[in-house]
């Protein structure tokens, strides 16, 4: 591998090394560890770690809850990306700077609010509870969690696509007879759909690995409503280091195959509005504000 | 039919009606207010629920001061760490070509995909006591773990990507003809990046120290794994919130957590002023 | 300071940018390097910067190999395509940055860099523009601007890529002759890229045709346009009417009709290359193309017509100054006899991107200024 592109700009050599190996040391040493911990074990063992039922139980509950809320997400967030582009209403500027909230506020910080107002005595939870709703100690709270948690992934992906999309479109659909719900079916919605995926699938990512706004909400119910990244915390504590490194590398390979999937979702994405050059540069998983 | 019914039916040929529109309206803002605003304005209702007395009491104590401290510390070690990280990769990335480039910017963004949890346990199987490197951490008496170092360590890791992946597309869109203008006037290379690159990126690099600052300041999953929630000593700002939330003392765990708020609401700002300032000067996905 | 390229070759992957240049431009020359968009010629102007690398050659500054001197111990000026002023500078310091970055006994006192900055604003006639910020100018200002910086490291070579191809039209032209001014005034060695065939002919000592990764033609203005070395060169200076004929001893026939002589004895078939403006309505005894007027259309001071060749009906173009003499026969439906006043013949009908010229097999000339 040729290393050095001969450039009459310095510093490649320091400013390569210096990112591999501070990319290694911090990041890429670490992770390994965690497959090299998980080989230690005979495929048996992690197999049987990986069936027994709270661990099973815990990874299906992750899953599962953060596919609802990304799903539910990629509904409210396009409906909210819609909202902001399209139309003009009072507060819309502020509105639009609290979108990127759950970036900004801690976790657990979130999770703690969201438990007091969804628990049976808070400003929401009281209304829902004579109806005999009950979020907060279920898994429907961890989905309002992850609902929090996702929504900006959703709308900030979403977002930059809708507002490039030509109004002229829509109007050659309209001249051409299509009614209004034609026209959002079958031009504008296929012009998002990549963008609306790729949001989905950082939320889903976000979602799975969560762990500071679920725990408090969750009631954490060994087999109900214990999550995946909950189960490693309390193996660890347990001093079970088998068993949280095999979740870990569990939850790991799913981190990878997502990114994977986020990126070439990302890629479609681009292909399709190479015409339009203000492409959104492309939030990753787990996200910055 | 009066002009201004012709003008309305002509303009839903490309909108909806207003009677859609505002219900489509209301609904994503009931959405918003639900699952934004009251979980933000909860949290300052709670805290101050018993009145400002118990609030500033719950902000004084020991412990509480402890745990702002150690927040502060790690970030300010974890933050420039990182920014000298960033500004490196951005630079290798951003103006040179070579192979592996797509693969070193997917290692960079690795971090973000990794639950919080895992990131806090890859340290302790390295520097735990069962770890690989416990044995030198025995000979040369250094804790890792349950200790500061750790709290860095998780802190670096969770806020990794933040500021060199604001700084690579930012500096990709800039080119090379200013520093190569700079070289041929005769600046050194270091001069260069004094004086040209950095000016030319400084916004960007504000907005992305500034986000990175808020995660470092804000996380919980990673750095509550290697934490060891020893009070007064290893607990961060999050942490602490956890802790008096467990022991039922809402009152104090909501103080704590609008301190947090006020951070997040403060960052928001910032950011958003940042964007509406000097769009221009920051990453395109950052143009609103 | 003179500069000598030596076999300079260049890939960028597969793709061969530059193949085996050998030039030589003396101190102080005013070169273009002139070309279509990929020929090469801003590879060959980076090259000479050192802001690109050669794969093989040798670049000598005044004898000198430079191929370990870096960037920025080169002393070019150099002005970029779009400026690359430093936009968060004043005017002043971006023309004083190449002073004020050096070091030790090198740096100028405060006071002689200010001094110097405001002397070389007065010459691209900025003066007074120097608190300003670059965003604050027009583009024919950014431009002088960056020739200015480019100017204070007293370099001994000025290298400019495309100076003029973000402005428009007019200020282009202005732009043209005070560069020429200036380079009268400081005899700096230039080399400049362009695209634009005018501004290489108006401006340049020499000409440098390149023209896929290859030197296509050497020479001062009057040498190329008038002897141009390949079709390539041909169609590139200039619109051109390009005819097929035979050749039959020492004259050009179309079917039977003869319509040039020239000296030599060649035979087969070939096609001439001639330029609008060098046709001229020919009395009826000498040879020339029999032709029918089709239409005349005058835009400013050139009157231009389309005329139809009478044996094969090609469609050839005439120009001439709307003063000519021979305007007075350039009637829709007119038939006239027009003179070829200069061409060239080449071997046979070539595409004109030059890979596989052929060498041009003579050129006829017939030089006979009319009054």
């Amino acid at each position: 591998m040729r290393l050095k592109p001969k450039s009459a700009l310095p510093g490649f050599h320091l400013a390569l090394g210096y990112t591999l190996i501070y990319l290694s040391l911090i990041v890429l040493i670490p992770l390994a560890g965690v497959f090299l911990k998980t080989a230690e074990l005979g495929w048996q063992e992690i197999i049987d770690i990986l069936r027994s039922e709270r661990v099973l139980s815990a990874l299906s509950l992750s899953f599962g809850t953060a596919l609802i809320a990304a799903a539910l997400n990629a509904f409210f967030g396009t409906l909210v990306a819609w909202v902001f582009v399209r139309y003009d209403f009072p507060g819309k500027r502020l509105f639009d700077a609290m979108i990127d909230l759950p970036f900004a506020l801690p976790t657990a910080v979130a999770g703690i609010a969201l438990t007091a107002l969804y628990a049976g005595n808070g400003w929401v939870g009281q209304w829902l509870e004579p109806l005999g709703i009950k979020i907060a100690f279920t898994p429907v709270g961890i989905i309002i969690a992850l609902l929090f948690i996702g929504l900006p992934f959703v709308v900030r992906t979403v977002e930059p696509v809708m507002r490039d999309l030509e109004k002229e479109l829509e109007e050659a659909a309209a001249s051409l007879g299509a009614s209004r719900w034609q026209t959002i079916r079958l031009v504008l919605l296929p012009s998002l759909l990549p963008s609306l995926l790729t949001g989905f699938a950082l939320a889903f990512a976000r979602g799975v690995g969560e762990y500071g706004s679920v725990i408090f909400i969750a009631g954490n119910l060994p087999y109900v409503s214990e999550i995946a990244p909950l189960l490693i915390v309390i193996r660890l504590e347990e001093f079970d280091y088998a068993g949280a490194t095999t979740v870990a590398a569990a939850m790991l390979v799913l981190a990878f195959v997502m990114l994977l999937v986020i990126n070439g979702l990302q890629a479609w994405s681009n292909r399709h509005k190479v015409r339009h050059q203000a492409l959104a540069q492309p939030i990753q998983a787990g996200g910055a504000l | 039919m009066s002009s201004t019914t012709i003008l309305a039916a002509r303009h839903s040929a490309v909108t909806e009606s207003s009677g859609v529109r505002r219900l489509l309206i209301t609904a994503a803002l009931l959405f918003l207010l639900m699952f934004l605003l009251l979980p933000l304005i909860s949290v300052f209702f709670e805290a101050l629920r018993n009145g400002v007395h118990t609030y500033v009491d719950a902000l004084t104590e020991p412990d509480a001061v402890a745990a702002i401290k150690l927040t502060l510390l790690a970030s300010g070690i974890a933050v420039p760490l990182n920014l000298v990280f960033g500004v490196a990769a951005a630079w290798a990335v951003a103006k040179f070509e070579f192979r592996g480039k797509a693969l070193l910017v997917t290692l960079i963004d690795l971090p973000f995909s990794v639950s919080p949890v895992v990131s806090g346990l890859i340290y302790v199987l390295m520097f735990g006591a069962s770890g690989w490197a416990a044995g030198w951490m025995a000979d040369t008496n250094i804790q890792i773990i349950f200790a500061l170092p750790g709290i860095v360590l998780a802190t670096i890791f969770v806020t990794f990507p933040f500021v060199a992946r604001e700084l690579i597309p930012l500096m990709q869109e800039q080119g090379t003809d200013d520093e190569q203008a700079a070289l041929s006037l005769g600046a050194s290379g270091w001069q260069t990046f004094w004086y040209i690159t950095l000016p030319n990126v400084r916004w960007g690099l504000l907005y992305g120290v500034l986000l990175c600052n808020a995660r470092a300041m804000g996380e919980f999953g990673a750095v509550s794994v290697v934490s060891g929630h020893i009070r007064g000593e290893t607990n961060t700002m999050p942490l602490h919130v956890e802790i008096l939330y467990n022991e039922y003392n809402f009152a104090a765990a909501f103080a704590m957590a609008s301190v947090l708020a006020s951070l997040a609401l403060l960052t928001l700002g910032l950011k958003t002023l940042l964007e509406a300032r000097h769009g221009d000067s920051l990453a395109k996905g950052q143009k609103h | 300071m003179n500069i000598t390229l030596k076999n300079i070759n260049k890939q960028f992957g597969q793709f061969h940018a530059l193949s085996s240049i050998d030039l030589h431009v003396e101190s102080g020359e005013l070169i273009a390097l002139l070309g279509p968009s990929g020929s090469g010629k801003t590879t060959l102007l980076r090259i000479i910067a050192g802001l690109e690398f050669a794969n093989g050659g040798a670049v000598y500054f005044g004898g000198e190999d430079v191929a370990a001197t870096p960037l920025r111990k080169r002393q070019i000026g150099f002005v970029f395509q779009h400026y690359a002023l430093f936009k968060h500078m004043t005017v002043r310091d971006n023309v004083s940055f190449g002073l004020r970055i050096r070091k030790g006994d090198a740096r100028p006192s405060k006071s002689d860099i200010r001094q110097r900055a405001d002397e070389l604003l007065e010459l691209v006639q900025l003066s007074g523009l120097g608190d300003r910020y670059p965003h604050q100018l027009s583009g024919g200002q950014r431009q002088r601007v960056a020739l200015a910086r480019a100017l204070a490291i007293e370099p001994k070579v000025l290298l400019l890529d495309e100076p003029f191809g973000a402005l428009d039209a007019k200020v282009r032209k202005e732009l043209r002759h005070w560069l020429r001014e200036l380079h009268q005034k400081t005899g700096v060695t230039t080399l400049f890229v362009t695209h634009d065939q005018e501004e290489a002919l108006e401006l340049a000592d020499r000409v440098v045709i390149m023209s896929g990764g290859k030197i296509a033609q050497i020479g001062s203005v009057d040498e190329v346009y008038e002897q141009p070395a390949s079709p390539m060169v041909f169609d590139f200076l200039g619109s051109t009417n390009r005819i097929p004929v035979e050749r039959h001893g020492n004259h050009l026939v179309i079917g039977t009709d003869k319509i040039a002589i020239y000296e030599g004895d060649h035979t087969g078939h070939g096609t001439v290359y001639v330029r609008p403006g060098d046709l001229r309505v020919a009395s009826p005894d000498d040879v020339g193309l029999d032709a029918i007027v089709r239409n005349v259309q005058r835009t400013g001071p050139i009157v231009r017509a389309t005329v139809a060749i009478n044996s094969t009906g090609q469609l050839v173009y005439v120009e001439m100054p709307h003063l000519h003499h021979d305007v007075q026969h350039l009637l829709p439906q007119q038939s006239l006899r027009l003179r070829l006043m200069q061409y060239s013949v080449y071997d046979a009908e070539n595409t004109p991107d030059g890979e596989d010229a052929p060498e041009p097999v003579l050129i006829g000339r017939e030089r006979l200024r009319l009054a």
